[in-house]
């Protein structure tokens, strides 16, 4: 009998499995690192843009963690953009009544997972379209947000960044990781936290087997049902804290449909991400630093029309998606509604 | 074999028919109930006259020539970026790119409108038309070409052009195509020549017929040609559409052509009847609208006429609302939610009329992400 | 036969039984008031045809479905089962004929998945979940590594992880529900023994079967389903496979279909050295020759999974071929596209009539011209005859009997056995030269298999080559003038149908004796 205790495919070289990933890895690397010796000549503009990319990443890294575990659990959510606009609405609103930023913040995602569950109640019990279910959200948090929409609200401000004490010093990295708002931790956090929580955890197991094989969970007595609502409802309270940091951290009030399309980005670096927690958040620094780079070429002058630095994200991932993410595998169930027999 | 059994299906065909049409429409029009009700009960949560804001609503819709003309208007690039996107649908692609697709057509028809001179309007509208809808069919050539030869999934695809659609007519309407005349300082596109510019036919915009046109086109190519045969196949089964020897790779790209020419078509028609030239943020949430629209009528070519004029009456009778009301124009998204829920939750809205079996040819639109 | 069962002579205590179960489902009544006992480490066999009422019968056990009226009573106690869960903590454990397994995780993680031992946390050891999984497999005598992924598995393995997964959450009742379906003889055969050593650790198993032979071989006591009803019990002892057939069906059977000798002529499909991957890009077809003649019918035996699925898609040009040739009448074809195998008059019925063969949600008359749709009198300039599409399909629908209340009937409400009449139909109603039907009676009723089969004699009568490609022996052994047996991506041997005897067939089809 060769039955070892060794996991087989471990043995196997990490490089070699992944080469693909490595060598993408390393292009990207080097593209970075040439953009930013183009376009600053010292430390104190490289800091401030990847600063920047971090601050830019963090509705997006939410908004794809949304999607991430939506899809793990078999739900495409089409509709972060409407979670993360109402969310995005009601946080302020809250900000503006309470004057308290915490709460709102609080307020802000409970809002997304109301979103959440009502995306759940379309996609999982009524089993509609999800397409649909989410088309509805998205019009819907337009319609509510524009028509409680008051102009001229003043908040209380909105949250100032945390020095995480000595850790802040460290030249280079200390500024841009260590000083930062707190649903900007909150996002680095949640990465690790869901990604933890994915692969080595029962909830995660389960999660995946509902997304994968919904009736072989059911046979095995998990609820199908249950688990996907749970799921969509944490979903949106994550895009819910996306809403959050744009009215509570990034820009500090409300503007009329001020997603301006992110959820849907989120959508597309969830995919580059290949449905993990992880690998989305890269996927989120790039993008986050392409939107960095073109405030800074703009800022030095480069002789380009605006219009193009600002399609190059997009491009970005089209290419991507194009040259390798593409033919990645989605998790099987994922936009299929469940019936039990 | 005998007379009998060739005459008696055609029969049931009728009957079959006339079910059909009535099956297809009951729904939609209980939905549209159902959202209004809702909607009024929103303006009385938040303290408004349901019955004031609903009177001048269709007041601002239909109430004077002028307002079903602006109604008609609005009703017109739905109907193409509606069909569009419907038409996409029915080969299994979820075309989100329509507002892309627009806009470049919108620009292009700018572009031919006036950079021309001389050509009598018999050929210039046509072809400012044409080169439109053929700027849409190239850019919507891309995300059909990506997905069949790396498989990168076309909505994903669609959404980033989008953005560099906005990017592209916003650079060339402030850059080479720009408005050269002293007086201009923003980014538009200059004036169409008169012979490009689509007339009035008494109160009905000759765009809006020209949409009518392309429904009754679309439809017949659906559902009486081959290609629409083969399209409508790769979309409800792409396997037995490679069994029967259509080869689904083309289908695709194909169907992505003739959805983007659509879109673009919508786009033309809003400049050369509109807006007379390119600017940019005027034509925003167009294609969008025309997902809505497609969903609203059940991605039926006939379909989508209704839904395009119930659409563009609430865009043109919202500010008549807002005005006369006090009620901000944005209540007729949250009804246009409720009224798409209720269409595509149409469990409930069968249940409520009572009403049994299965629609016809129903595409599913979310089969994942999984490539065909 | 008679109904009541007087030789349980056994002391053995019941462990399961179910009193009048009745299940209606929209428009078929499933379960009609069944009764059915199982003792404590006995195999019964639950015998029936395909539609009998097995399945949901089982369903109901496992708490699936819920019954319309009846109990069931487990270990003496009077149970309600509201879902799998239910079941499963009073014992019971189900292999599905569908395996119910999630490929891309690992043996450990399916075994476990449902029942996980965690820590703080929710965290689950990997490690620990691999040693539990491979202490147990090791007591039962089941050998598997719980570190592969599922994807990786062969099915025969795979039904092993099913099997550990009911054992570990420690199953004393096990519902194996056609598991022999996807097994050669000899993995039968190995199922069979693994089954008694469990029922020697106390384990009471029911068989889900319609296969007659197995019945006989392997059970201790059988209980017959006819139209939802229980129709007879029996003991294999008093039994015989006509007995068992006649109560089964209801009707004396003819198992041998009606054919004159075969008169083989030209030489219609030639394929050298074949080699096709599958979906994974693993070669699955390595290397297989094969002629079929003018009025022949060859038959392809072999298990499930040894490539057959790759080998046709290949033939019919719906799969790319890494290497060798196909010649169909003397054209070659390796790179043909479908519609161009079509064009040569080849007629294809595909093993997955509701995958390739038919478009649900089109009506019959669209479905009936789906391969011709773009040819005279169907469609003349690109534009479609709904007339003629309309004549064509009343016509056939009433020549292959095909049981519809109209032409414009969806194909997706028809019966198993009128959409494969409906795919029949289309494909014999032009001019054939070969014909390539794989597996094309499974799962449909007798009365259209009958049908079927007679067809496709008629068509080899006709002078018609026929290429049969089929996992049921019984269908190759009772169709075919010739056998070729598929075995690991190959044609092992090729024989005349007098020197294809069951046993002879089965070993070969296991890979031995090649």
């Amino acid at each position: 009998m060769e039955l070892t205790a060794e996991p087989r495919r471990e043995t196997t070289s990490w490089l070699i499995r992944n080469k693909w990933t490595v060598v993408f890895g390393v292009i990207i690397a080097g593209t970075i690192f040439a953009a930013l010796d183009f376009s600053c000549n010292n430390l104190t503009c490289v800091t401030a843009v990847l600063s920047s990319s971090l601050r830019q990443s963090t509705p997006l890294i939410l908004g794809a963690l949304c999607g991430v575990i939506g899809e793990r659990s078999g739900v495409v959510n089409i509709g972060i953009e409407g979670q993360m606009l109402m969310a995005a609405f009601v946080a302020f609103l809250a900000n503006v009544y309470l004057g308290n930023l915490w709460m709102a913040t609080l307020i802000g995602a409970s809002a997304g997972a109301f979103m959440g569950l009502l995306l759940a109640w379309m996609a999982v019990s009524l089993r509609m379209d999800q397409i649909i279910g989410g088309t509805v959200i998205n019009i819907l948090a337009i319609g509510i947000t524009g028509y409680f929409y008051i102009p001229g609200l003043t908040t209380q401000g909105k949250f100032a960044p945390i020095t995480l004490g000595p850790l802040a010093d460290i030249p280079l990295i200390g500024p841009v990781l260590f000083r930062n708002g707190p649903i900007t931790y909150l996002a680095i956090i949640l990465v690790f936290v869901l990604h933890y929580v994915l692969f080595y955890t029962r909830w995660g197991l389960r999660t995946r087997a509902v997304g994968e094989h919904p009736r072989a969970a059911d046979t095995v007595g998990i609820n199908v049902y249950k688990m996907r609502y749970i799921n969509v409802i944490l979903g949106g309270a994550l895009a819910g804290l996306a809403g959050a940091f744009l009215t509570l951290e990034g820009v500090g009030t409300f503007e009329r449909g001020m997603t301006n399309g992110r959820g849907f980005l989120a959508l597309a670096i969830m995919i580059m991400g290949k449905w993990t927690p992880i690998g989305s958040w890269g996927a989120a620094l790039l993008f986050g630093f392409t939107y960095a780079m073109q405030t800074q070429l703009q800022f030095k002058g480069v002789n380009l029309p605006p219009q193009f630095i600002g399609s190059l994200p997009y491009i970005l991932t089209i290419l991507v998606l194009a040259g390798f993410v593409g033919r990645s595998r989605a998790p099987a169930a994922s936009g299929v509604p469940y019936e039990k027999e | 074999m005998t007379k009998a059994t060739a005459t008696e299906p055609v029969e049931n065909r009728t009957t079959a028919t006339l079910r059909r049409i009535w099956r297809g429409i009951s729904v939609p029009l209980v939905a549209v109930l159902l959202g209004l009700l809702i909607g009024a009960l929103l303006l009385i949560a938040s303290g408004s006259n349901p019955i004031d804001a609903y009177r001048a609503l269709i007041k601002g819709a239909f109430g004077s020539p002028v307002a079903i003309q602006r109604t008609l208007e609005k009703a017109t690039p739905l109907i193409f970026s509606g069909l569009a996107v419907a038409f996409a649908f029915k080969a299994g692609l979820f075309n989100i790119g329509a507002q892309g697709q627009l806009l470049v057509g919108a620009v292009v028809a700018a572009y031919v409108g006036f950079s021309i001179e001389g050509l009598p309007a018999i050929i210039h509208a046509p072809l400012a038309l044409l080169a439109g809808g053929l700027a849409g069919a190239l850019y919507g050539y891309i995300p059909g070409a990506l997905k069949t030869y790396t498989g990168a999934h076309e909505v994903i695809v669609t959404i980033m052009l989008n953005y560099v659609a906005i990017n592209l007519t916003d650079y060339l309407a402030d850059g080479p195509w720009k408005d050269p005349s002293p007086t201009n300082i923003v980014a538009r596109t200059p004036k169409i020549f008169p012979s490009a510019s689509l007339p009035l036919v008494g109160n009905v915009p000759s765009g809006f017929i020209l949409a009518l046109i392309a429904a009754l086109v679309v439809w017949w190519l659906l559902y009486r040609t081959t290609l629409g045969y083969e399209i409508r196949t790769v979309g409800l089964n792409s396997s037995a559409a490679q069994y029967a020897g259509i080869r689904v790779a083309r289908m695709i790209i194909l169907t992505m052509m003739i959805s983007g020419f659509l879109a673009g078509l919508g786009g033309s028609v809003e400049t050369l009847g509109i807006n007379g030239r390119f600017q940019p943020g005027f034509n925003t949430g167009l294609g969008f609208d025309g997902i809505t629209v497609a969903l609203l009528g059940k991605t039926n070519p006939f379909g989508v006429i209704p839904a395009a004029i119930l659409l563009g009456a609430m865009r043109a009778g919202s500010s008549q609302m807002q005005f006369s009301a006090g009620v901000a124009s944005e209540i007729t998204d949250v009804i246009t939610a409720f009224i798409l829920f209720f269409v595509a939750a149409d469990v409930i809205v069968k249940k409520l009329i009572r009403q049994r079996g299965v629609d016809d040819e129903q595409v599913k639109l979310s089969t994942g992400w999984s490539s065909h | 036969m008679n109904g009541n069962n007087n030789h349980q002579a056994e002391e053995a205590p019941i462990v399961l039984e179910a009193r009048g179960i009745t299940k209606q489902f929209p428009g078929v009544l499933a379960n009609d008031r069944i009764d059915l006992v199982l003792r404590r480490g006995e195999i019964l066999a639950l015998l029936g045809e395909n539609g009998a009422g097995k399945s949901t019968l089982m369903n109901i056990l496992y708490g699936l479905y819920h019954p319309d009226a009846g109990e069931i009573w487990i270990k003496g106690e009077k149970v309600t089962l509201h879902s799998p869960g239910d079941a499963i903590s009073r014992g019971i454990g189900m292999v599905h004929q569908h395996f119910q397994l999630v490929p891309v995780m690992t043996v450990a993680e399916n075994v476990i998945l449902g029942e996980e031992v965690t820590k703080a946390g929710g965290y689950i050891d990997k490690r620990d979940a691999n040693r539990r999984v491979r202490e147990l497999s090791e007591l039962y005598g089941l050998e598997i590594d719980p570190t592969i992924e599922v994807d990786d598995l062969p099915v025969g393995l795979q039904q092993r992880v099913e099997i550990i997964k009911a054992l570990y959450r420690q199953a004393d009742i096990l519902i194996l529900d056609e598991p022999t379906a996807v097994l050669t003889p000899q993995e039968s055969n190995e199922l069979f023994r693994i089954m008694h050593d469990l029922t020697e650790k106390g384990v009471s198993i029911i068989f889900i079967t319609h296969k007659l032979k197995e019945v006989l071989a392997v059970s201790d006591r059988i209980t017959v389903l006819r139209g939802g009803r229980s129709v007879g019990a029996a003991l294999p002892s008093e039994s015989t496979e006509a007995s068992l057939a006649e109560l089964m069906v209801g009707r004396k059977v003819i198992l041998q279909v009606d054919k004159d000798d075969a008169r083989p002529a030209e030489k219609v499909l030639e394929i050298k050295d074949l080699e096709v991957l599958d979906d994974r890009k693993h070669r699955v077809v390595k290397g297989l020759n094969l002629e079929v003649h003018a009025g022949e019918i060859l038959g392809v035996a072999g298990v499930q999974g040894n490539g057959q699925r790759e080998f046709v898609e290949a033939l019919t040009g719906l799969r790319p071929i890494v290497s060798g040739k196909i010649f169909i009448a003397g054209e070659e074809t390796t790179d043909a596209t479908p519609r161009e195998i079509t064009e040569l008059e080849v007629a294809h019925i595909p093993e997955d009539r509701e995958k390739h063969g038919l478009v649900m949600p089109y009506s019959i008359a669209d479905n009936m011209v789906l391969n011709r749709y773009y040819r005279p009198p169907f469609s003349r300039y690109s534009i479609l005859d709904r007339e003629e599409i309309a004549e064509n399909s009343a016509r056939l629908v009433e020549k292959f009997d095909v049981r519809t209340p109209s032409i414009y009937t969806h194909a997706g409400n028809l019966s198993g056995g009128n959409k494969q009449k409906v795919i029949v139909a289309r494909e014999f109603s032009r001019p054939v030269k070969l014909l390539i039907a794989n597996q094309p009676t499974r799962g449909i009723d007798v009365g259209s298999i009958e049908f079927i089969h007679n067809q496709i004699v008629a068509q080899r009568d006709a002078g018609v080559a026929v290429l049969l490609v089929s996992a049921e022996l019984d269908e190759v052994l009772s169709l075919a003038d010739r056998v070729a047996v598929m075995f690991d991506g190959q044609i092992v041997k090729t024989l005349p149908i007098e020197e294809a005897t069951r046993e002879y067939v089965g070993l070969l089809m296991a890979g031995s004796e090649a």
